[in-house]
């Protein structure tokens, strides 16, 4: 038996633990274990008298370990950490026991829970005995952010770093940035201009002296850690020299050539083949698309290097990809959200009927800037609809697609209505809804605006879009088929136009984003947040945040507040410098090593080394995040992982079996 | 390749056409149908709607004794032509192996004739899933050697053969599309028909005439409006109904329909160069003369 005086504290966490465990019996119980100088239950252990009672103990009873059994460690084993130390004990003699969220919470059963929650908390009380002291690791922080994404979440969080004082790489794929924001029109439920509210905030992203901006360019590899991060930039080339261009756009207007624009203009406009996606474009410099340039494709043409004005001439054919090597110390992930693909539901027509729009076409085409300067038409382009169906929840809200609510597309449905009445007085517009969700600031006073406006609102998931007629009514008509679940009647309603409202889904390449960036993302594909109500900007991995709908669905005032609340957490960790890390890590036995080299491809880390000379592996502290993959793969066992070192995990599994644990058995004649 | 074949009892009279044509065409697409000895009804669309345990017993039966016939081959694979059997027997199997329980009653009642089914022992597929899946349409455009070149064909899967949409099936639940590919194969051209997989009807003709006709009405008008020359069908319920209710939907609604209902199997055998009265033509009621004749000025104009 060890000389080690354990202190057990079991918890009650109100009646959240105390209804279904014996607190008392348990604590009684405890007391009795080997080891242990005192075992006390508590109402409440994380409230500052609970914490007293650690620290009294500590300095009265000399206790050398602490135990206290209560919630998950996420939520207080940083609380009780720094209770030991105020009561003069190194923080990792510390040992939590889990017997609310694995116990109390999963059964009503009190005689089993009662028995579980000794169980953990003996497994704790054999481990914390092997508890070694260890000191937190300090690391420097670079005072330079990744902002990956310029719609409106990186914009801002972008701008609030610059703003402090601090230095930003702002990268984007696109060739301008202000995201899917720019292609808006209108913005629920104010209705203010988007591109009025958004083009100062990309002006300012483009003049700020603290911001480097990385447009057509994409993160292709992270190494590092929290604080020290590198990472490897392609700056796409443009064919269009920055630093000689004025942005003039002669070279736009001279190209002979067209093409469709499906990005920007969703299909609907076209652009020439040396473009700006729209024209307050941030940066101001066009971009050539090589998969349609005649020079590119067939050798001839060069009428945009022709009548370039500049000294030099700033088209350069010959420009070539550039990888750009960055150090920063925080990375911010505002990659943004991909629209559903409203093909994969036949039934609707889209792609087929020529008069069935997505949303996204809409927004182009009520955008005063847009390839109908803000007109409704049909898709002949001349004639305006009389009457116009909203279908809502396409691809959400169905078991098929996606089961989530996007969150805004009821709002800007509505917002679709209202255009609609707007731009053509007299029109009838049929908004087909699931329920009406349209929770937000101004957003229920919007919907009742609508009601007012005459919008025909039918509760009810479109069926089908069919240009199938049943009676001369319908000849030539659309049909919009629905159950009108409030009258319980089935309804046919012939109409000119009709948009499917899409959802929001998570981008197509999240999953391999989230590779590249060490972290997790959902079965959804959306980036997984480290604590989904107290933390829903920062990710398991340290000094990586997400802002804005790579995160889940959201509308623009959460999606800057999600930009502006990563900024802050990383302009808190800047200005302190250096953070204390977690001295949870691996090291490996220099001495023993055989150098078999197993452990240095599975480090997920990259942390291990290879001395060639010695002929040894070697763990770097600082990179290394103690997830203990080499531990486990080390063949001779001489990776140890500290707080979690062979004795420490055998002991826990022995302490957890107490009650069937087996004596040594005497065999007949030994 | 070969695979179990369950005609179902439409087969055998009012869809013969559809048996033959299916046998024509399997032969130079090397399929080897190797039919269920003594095989029983699959009860249709009535029985498992009265009473669900005597009506899985039924279907079962059939599936038991496929699962012993071991030459089967490919995995022991069975293939329906007909919608509702097709149906019918995917059902009986998917539910059985969902509920053991259902599968011990169901196997209880097999022992009276000592037989057993072992839920998921035989895979059920229809006869367009393995024309389209297993055979392809390359191998079909391979066999063509009279393209159905003018042809305006309206291709129509019923209700049945891609539902419900908790059973796995091999194309789109809401808006098929295989049939659509397979008659483009064969040369022809395909009308977007909105109403592909809407109801036919089904038994409601001898239910609610009105509630059937309406119906019948619709798919018809639908085919005219998009100028199709004729209808292929997938299902034996849904050409009798469109073909022999057509005089009735004429007379009911005053128009003068005259669109022929043909077995998409009969159109593959036609575009094979196969002789017309090899795949069942002339039984229909509607006289596909019209469509024949239309195919034979394509190929002369061709040439």
């Amino acid at each position: 038996m060890s000389e080690e005086k354990v202190g057990v504290y079991i918890c009650h966490c109100g009646t959240n633990i105390a209804k279904t465990v014996d607190v008392e019996e348990v604590a009684t119980w405890a007391g009795e274990q080997p080891n242990v100088e005192i075992a006390r239950e508590y109402k409440f252990m994380c409230s500052s008298l609970g914490q007293d009672l650690i620290e009294e103990d500590i300095k009265e009873k000399g206790l050398t370990r602490v135990v206290v059994s209560s919630c998950s460690p996420h939520m207080h084993e940083k609380t009780f950490r720094t209770a030991c130390e105020r009561g003069g004990l190194n923080p990792f003699f510390f040992e939590m026991a889990n017997i609310r969220e694995h116990d109390s919470w999963i059964t009503d059963d009190k005689e089993a829970a009662t028995k579980k929650a000794k169980a953990l908390t003996n497994a704790a009380i054999e481990r914390v005995v092997h508890h070694q002291p260890l000191e937190p690791i300090p690391v420097e922080i670079n005072p330079n952010t990744l902002v990956v994404g310029g719609g409106i979440s990186g914009i801002t969080a972008a701008l609030e770093l610059a703003d402090a004082g601090y230095h930003v790489y702002l990268v984007e794929r696109e060739p301008s940035i202000g995201g899917h924001m720019a292609q808006l029109d209108k913005t629920f439920p104010t209705l203010d201009c988007s591109a009025c509210i958004l083009t100062p905030k990309m002006v300012d992203v483009g003049q700020h002296p603290n911001i480097t901006l990385l447009t057509y360019s994409e993160v292709e590899k992270v190494d590092g850690y929290l604080g020290n991060y590198t990472v490897a930039v392609r700056k796409k080339a443009r064919y269009v020299d920055e630093e000689h261009c004025t942005g003039c756009g002669i070279c736009i207007e001279k190209c002979p050539f067209k093409v469709i624009d499906n990005i920007f203009e969703a299909g609907l406009g076209e652009r020439k083949v040396i473009y700006r996606p729209f024209p307050q474009a941030v940066p101001k410099y066009p971009v050539i698309d090589t998969e349609n340039c005649v020079y590119f494709q067939r050798g001839k043409c060069k009428a945009c290097q022709l009548f370039c004005p500049t000294e030099p001439n700033s088209i350069d054919f010959e420009q070539k990809d550039e990888i750009i090597q960055i150090q920063v110390g925080n990375i911010i992930l505002a990659t943004g959200y991909d629209l559903f693909d409203t093909r994969r539901i036949p039934q609707y027509g889209y792609g087929r009927l020529a008069n069935v729009f997505t949303s996204l076409e809409f927004e182009r085409m009520v955008n005063a800037a847009g390839p109908t300067d803000g007109k409704i038409l049909l898709r002949d382009m001349e004639t305006a609809p009389e009457t116009v169906a909203i279908v809502h929840c396409v691809g959400s809200r169905d078991k098929n697609y996606n089961e989530y609510c996007s969150k805004v597309c009821c709002m800007y449905s509505l917002k679709f209505a209202h255009l609609v009445h707007e731009r053509l007085p007299g029109a009838e517009v049929y908004n087909f809804y699931i329920d009406m969700r349209t929770p937000g600031k101004g957003y229920e006073e919007f919907y009742h605006r609508l009601l007012e406006e005459g919008t025909h609102f039918i509760r009810g998931r479109v069926a089908e879009v069919t240009d199938a007629a049943r009676n001369p009514g319908e000849e030539g008509k659309l049909i919009v088929q629905a159950e009108d679940t409030l009258i319980g009647k089935q309804r046919r309603i012939p109409v000119d136009m009709v948009i499917l409202s899409a959802g929001i889904e998570a981008r197509s390449d999240s999953k391999e984003i989230s590779q590249l960036f060490k972290m997790g993302c959902d079965f959804d594909g959306f980036f997984i947040e480290r604590h989904p109500k107290l933390d829903p900007i920062a990710t398991m991995t340290d000094g990586i945040y997400i802002a804005g709908t790579c995160q889940g669905p959201k509308d623009i005032p959460e999606s800057v507040s999600q930009g502006a609340a990563a900024a802050a957490r990383v302009s808190s960790l800047i200005s302190r410098g250096t953070v204390m890390m977690e001295p949870i890590r691996a090291s490996i036995n220099q001495e023993e090593c055989s150098g078999c080299r197993i452990c240095n491809n599975m480090c997920p880390y990259n942390a291990i080394v290879f001395h060639e000379d010695r002929h040894v592996s070697e763990v770097i502290t600082a990179l290394c995040q103690g997830c203990g993959t080499c531990v486990a793969a080390c063949p001779s066992g001489i990776i140890s992982g500290a707080h979690f070192t062979n004795d420490q995990v055998l002991s826990e599994i022995e302490g957890i079996l107490w009650d069937v644990r087996k004596q040594p058995e005497l065999v007949p004649g030994d | 390749m070969k695979y179990g074949y369950y005609p179902g009892c439409s087969l055998e009279r009012n869809a013969y056409a559809y048996h033959q044509s299916a046998m024509a065409v399997a032969e130079p697409l090397g399929i080897d149908f190797i039919e269920v000895e003594d095989w029983n009804c699959c009860g249709a669309t009535e029985y498992i709607t009265i009473d669900l345990l005597p009506a899985y017993a039924l279907v079962s039966r059939n599936l038991a004794i496929a699962a012993k016939q071991e030459q089967n081959g490919n995995g022991n694979q069975l293939v329906a032509p007909c919608s509702a059997c097709f149906l019918n027997l995917k059902k009986a199997d998917h539910y059985m192996s969902e509920s053991p329980e259902l599968s011990e009653q169901v196997n209880q009642a097999l022992a009276a004739g000592d037989l057993n089914y072992e839920p998921g022992s035989v895979t059920v597929r229809h006869l367009l899933d393995i024309i389209v899946t297993d055979i392809g349409f390359n191998n079909i455009e391979s066999k063509v050697t009279k393209p159905l070149t003018n042809l305006r064909i309206a291709p129509y899967y019923g209700c049945l053969m891609v539902r419900p949409a908790n059973i796995e099936s091999f194309d789109n639940q809401e808006y098929p599309n295989s049939l659509d590919k397979l008659m483009k194969s064969l040369g022809a051209q395909v009308v977007d028909y909105p109403l592909k997989a809407h109801c036919c009807g089904g038994h409601m003709t001898q239910i609610s005439e009105n509630v059937a006709l309406g119906l019948i009405q619709r798919l018809l008008k639908n085919a005219v409006d998009y100028d199709a020359d004729a209808i292929a069908t997938v299902c034996p319920m849904c050409q009798l109904n469109l073909d022999a209710y057509q005089d009735a939907v004429n007379k009911r609604y005053g128009t003068n329909y005259r669109l022929p209902i043909l077995y998409f199997t009969q159109l593959m055998g036609i575009a094979f160069g196969m002789p017309p009265t090899e795949l069942g033509f002339g039984k229909e009621i509607v006289d596909a003369k019209p469509v024949l004749d239309k195919i034979e000025r394509g190929r002369l104009e061709n040439e």
